[in-house]
């Protein structure tokens, strides 16, 4: 193992963290500041992939179809929380599990219908096109740093709403207490809904980000939005701070653990009790981290203070 | 008080009526008919492959005048959901509500291993329109079980022989992490005897392969072999593309095929793939085959698509050949034996086992002139290529 | 306050609803008790298959009920169990081992070795943390089937046939596995009631409830807890051993997230906390499935919004409808 593969493995690593954090930043928002269970956040993910590949086949520019994708999204997802959510706000748990249970049956089958079965494509903008060399052999698309660029920019984003804007703060002391807030005269049912409909853009964001690095298709959001509640419970859950840390952790975890797992269990065991534990390990390796810091910090590396 | 009971009573009872509803909700059957179940994935993201399947049974039973056989044809279609438990009290409505003469499916091993037993227990006949599993090609062959899709190894096998013959001399494996992989990489290597740098398996449903690419980049291999199916396909050939790695020979079974190209377009093309049929077939059954399916469902057909509807030329073949006693089995099982039909592939032909003996090619993804995509057949690999495990299997 | 009077008034219309859940849940027995005989009329193996998958799934969230309902566990990962109880049956029937009694046995002591392990170590979390970590243990759970290569991985196990009863093939004909599965589920039904009514289960209760009190007064709630997640468990593999011989055959996907899933929904879907609603849940979960998929090929579309509605419009699932149409035609 070389030098460079080592460190282009850990790019790779923090780069996958920073794909699972944009998809995992709108869930920890609506959950840590509405307490609000959202399943179905993982086909708003979806629904941003397919409307992005639609305005982008429809006007043939990205941007373009980013900037009518990003508003619908927006719109949908105020939708669906006038249809659907916001009677279920201070709801039991479980509750919101179920009903976000059949959004989630209802979407998946409903882009089937509008769009198809077959995953559609996107292409990569033009301008980003490009790529820089990583090592010999290997390209690094530019789109994927635009991704990590705007990864980190909604990180930035995000702590400075809720750290210094008034928004934020009523945010924040929402998440503590939110019949306080009412009773100060700020309309908490407006305040989730702005909420809401800024997580549901954040889902849909995401999943315009990522169309034309992954296939956009039915149910794409639903592994995903495990992995990102991993990323959300390891981080603790509503704070940015903490879904930023561990959705690092999880792709450098993940992305190390894939690639040099083997051999360092070749290290110890022959080579095919090896390869073979690598292989029972390797996919297992994200949940066996979550158990193990939920079983350290019962409430995730940086719980939310209440 | 006593309402409450009567409450929670309605409520079972309703629950009552609605399982025998859902049971009796077929309608009552005309015996003379021939009635064939389909069951394929139809729902999930996997659908697109079931749904190819569908529509060219559909189209064949249509090019037959609703006839198959001669026969008054009723087709019955049910997804599997690609659940295999959800799968086995499907079959058995069709087999038993339904009182199906063929059962066409599944598309996915793993419902077929689910499904094979009920099926080949009862009295109808199981074909398999895409699975092709090892199991059921040696010591558990049986009778009333056809496949006319191929032995998954002989796919893998195509690229293991193409990758030999072209004189690669050090080639990377990549495949997911569960049993099909690692059938497929035995496969591959059943036929090229060179240096495998690496055997990769990475986890179902990868998303990013930066991981693997800057591995592949580091081993420099001759050439890529992988076995991706579906959307980690997809995620797999964008990304290879955008990494620049497409000077290295990328072959592959189930990755690149008119499934997944209309999400990976450009991406894809030059790639290698393995299979027994193509859309540029040069066969005029087979052409006409294509115009038809695009004109009805606006897509490119796959081979998953003509392996379906070989399946309904086969059933046509031998109820004819019977003179349409569908109730005698036994003589439908050997008029199916001899495969008498046009295939849309030209030559096949079913082995002891009841899979198929057929040509195999490489093929390459290309651009047509419309602007869509598909594999293009460009050498014959194998000829009349047979399975390795036909011998275990005691039929003749 | 008239706390007083509304406690008396609640307790009375909790037991309203108690008479009125036996009742169903008597009437709901006794349906399925007769359901082979006019299942005679129609295609008769298949729908005694598909009431037996439904009680089977019945079983399988009843005993989510006890730990959801009761304990206030929300389990991510139950369909963890369902998977060890069918893989005891698949793995050692293709070892030429057929009995049903060694089969549960070897079924039952996995899931409770487990339940426990996991058990003792998710109990530390509390609420979300809790169905996280339960899901990540029954995610291991579900890689490790996959890695099993040994016994087909991916693709799974077909038993080679179903379980015998002390060397009898009572399981093999349908009707066999039929009046077995009704009768593991009316144990676990009547095993449940008598929990819950226990003093375990008011403990268990009281620990859901005011978790500090209890402590205070010195009981332990974790220890509870534990007792009650490793039975749940154990109650699950019955389920799976029963559905591996159901469906002839094992696979990685009775445990996968989804399942699980499903399991909570069909819970909640029957009412949480009343152990006749989730069995309820279950079967007509699994009934509007089958009705639904047989209509159109788009079903989810319905029934998606169908569970919103539930929520939305029936708190407390079925079992909650229906008292409130009782309750309502009272008042």
């Amino acid at each position: 193992m070389s030098l460079t593969l080592f460190l282009v493995q850990t790019l790779n690593g923090l780069q996958f963290g920073i794909l699972l954090f944009l998809i995992a930043a709108g869930l920890t928002l609506v959950f840590g500041v509405m307490d609000f269970i959202n399943l179905a956040h993982g086909v708003q993910y979806m629904v941003g992939a397919y409307l992005a590949a639609w305005f982008t086949a429809l006007t043939g520019d990205f941007f373009l179809g980013l900037l009518l994708a990003l508003p619908t999204a927006l719109l949908f997802g105020l939708l669906l929380e006038w249809l659907v959510f916001r009677h279920l706000y201070g709801r039991d748990h479980l509750d919101q599990v179920l009903a976000t249970f059949g959004v989630i049956l209802f979407l998946n089958e409903a882009v089937k219908v509008a769009w198809g079965s077959s995953p559609l494509s996107v292409p990569i903008p033009d301008a980003f096109s490009g790529s820089v060399r990583m090592m010999d052999g290997l390209l690094y698309p530019v789109w994927r740093l635009v991704v990590i660029g705007s990864g980190f920019a909604i990180a930035i984003g995000l702590a400075l709403l809720v750290s210094r804007t008034r928004l934020g703060m009523l945010v924040r002391a929402g998440a503590v207490n939110a019949p306080m807030v009412s009773a100060l005269g700020v309309d908490i049912g407006r305040l989730f809904m702005i909420v809401f409909g800024f997580g549901a853009m954040l889902a849909g964001f995401a999943g315009a980000m990522v169309a034309p690095i992954l296939s956009v298709e039915p149910g794409m959001g639903d592994n995903i939005l495990i992995l990102a509640f991993v990323v959300i419970v390891i981080g603790g859950i509503g704070s940015i701070r903490g879904a930023f840390a561990a959705a690092l952790l999880v792709g450098l975890v993940d992305t190390l653990g894939r690639s040099f797992g083997p051999q360092m269990l070749r290290l110890m065991l022959d080579p095919s009790a090896a390869s073979q534990t690598g292989r029972a390990l390797a996919p297992m390796l994200i949940y066996i981290l979550m158990a193990a810091v939920l079983i350290v910090r019962p409430a995730g590396l940086f719980p939310a203070q209440r | 008080m006593k309402n409450a009971k009567s409450g929670a009573g309605i409520a079972g009872g309703a629950i009552a009526a609605l399982a025998f509803a859902a049971a009796l909700a077929a309608p009552a059957a005309a015996q003379e008919k021939l009635k064939i179940g389909v069951i394929l994935t139809l729902s999930g993201p996997a659908a697109n492959l079931g749904e190819q399947a569908r529509d060219a049974i559909n189209l064949a039973v249509k090019n037959l005048g609703g006839k198959v056989g001669g026969v008054d044809t009723e087709v019955v279609t049910v997804d599997d959901e690609l659940k295999p438990d959800v799968s086995v009290t499907k079959v058995k409505a069709l087999l038993e509500r339904d009182k199906v003469d063929f059962v066409i499916g599944p598309i996915f091993s793993n419902v077929l291993q689910a499904i094979h037993k009920p099926v080949t227990d009862s009295s109808a006949i199981l074909i398999s329109p895409n699975a092709g599993p090892s199991s059921y090609a040696g010591k558990m062959c049986s009778p009333n079980f056809f496949v006319t899709s191929y032995q998954n190894d002989q796919v893998h096998a195509i690229l293991g022989k193409y990758a030999q013959d072209k004189g690669y001399k050090r080639v990377y494996l990549m495949t997911p992490n569960y049993q099909a992989g690692k059938d497929s990489m035995a496969g591959f290597k059943s036929q090229y005897k060179g240096e495998v740098v690496e055997e990769s398996y990475v986890p179902l449903n990868t998303m990013d392969f930066s991981a693997e690419l800057a591995k592949i980049a580091a081993a420099k291999p001759d050439a890529v072999f992988t076995f991706m199916p579906g959307g980690p396909g997809v995620n797999l050939v964008k990304q290879y593309r955008q990494a620049g790695l497409q000077n290295i020979p990328f072959l592959s079974a189930f990755t690149v095929d008119e499934s997944t190209l209309p999400a990976q377009q450009d991406a894809a093309v030059g790639m290698y793939g393995g299979a027994n049929w193509a859309p540029n077939f040069d066969n005029a059954l087979s052409k006409k085959f294509v115009a038809d399916f695009e004109a009805a469902t606006g897509k490119v057909p796959g081979t998953y698509a003509i392996q379906a509807y070989d399946a309904i030329s086969l059933i046509d073949s031998a109820v004819k050949a019977t003179g349409g006693k569908v109730s005698d089995k036994k003589a439908i099982e050997a008029a199916m034996k001899k495969a008498d039909f046009k295939s849309l592939r030209g030559s096949f032909a079913f082995n002891n086992n009841n899979y198929p003996i057929q040509d195999l090619y490489l093929v390459q993804v290309a651009k047509r002139p419309d602007g869509k995509f598909q594999t293009e057949i460009r050498e014959k690999i194998f000829t009349a290529d047979k399975d390795p495990y036909a011998k275990d299997c005691a039929m003749k | 306050m008239s706390a007083a009077g509304t406690d008396i008034a609640v307790t009375a219309k909790a037991r309203q609803a108690v008479g009125g859940r036996e009742r169903a849940i008597i009437a709901t027995f006794v349906l399925l008790a007769l359901a082979p005989i006019a299942a005679q009329a129609g295609p008769q193996g298949y729908i005694i298959d598909l009431i037996t998958r439904m009680m089977i799934f019945a079983i399988a969230a009843l005993s989510l009920d006890l730990i959801l309902g009761y304990g206030a566990m929300v389990s991510f990962g139950h369909a963890a169990f369902i998977g060890l109880g069918a893989y005891a049956v698949g793995i050692l029937a293709s070892h030429g081992v057929t009995d049903f009694v060694v089969q549960l046995a070897a079924a039952l002591a996995a899931a409770a070795v487990f339940a426990f392990v996991t058990g003792a170590l998710s109990l530390r979390t509390k609420g979300v943390y809790f169905i996280m970590i339960t899901l990540a243990f029954s995610q291991m759970l579900f890689f490790f089937g996959v890695s099993l290569s040994a016994y087909g991985g991916d693709d799974g196990l077909s038993l080679p046939e179903r379980s015998r009863l002390f060397g009898l093939p009572l399981f093999s004909s349908d009707k066999g596995l039929f009046y077995a599965t009704l009768a593991c589920l009316i144990g676990c039904y009547l095993l449940c009631r008598a929990i819950v009514a226990s003093r375990f289960g008011r403990v268990l209760r009281g620990a859901r409830e005011n978790p500090v009190r209890m402590t205070a007064i010195g009981f332990s709630p974790y220890r509870f807890q534990l007792v009650a997640y490793v039975i749940s468990g154990m109650m699950a593999a019955l389920a799976g051993a029963l559905l591996a011989n159901q469906t002839g055959f094992v696979s990685p996907a009775y445990m996968s997230w989804q399942r699980s899933g499903e399991l909570l929904a069909m819970t909640i879907f029957g009412g949480v906390g009343t152990l006749v609603g989730p069995i309820i849940g279950a079967m007509a979960f699994l009934a509007l499935e089958e009705w639904l998929a047989g209509l159109t090929e788009h079903w989810k579309m319905i029934f998606g919004p169908l569970l919103v509605c539930v929520v939305l419009f029936a708190r407390g699932g079925i079992m909650g409808l229906a008292a409130r149409i009782g309750g309502k035609r009272d008042g």
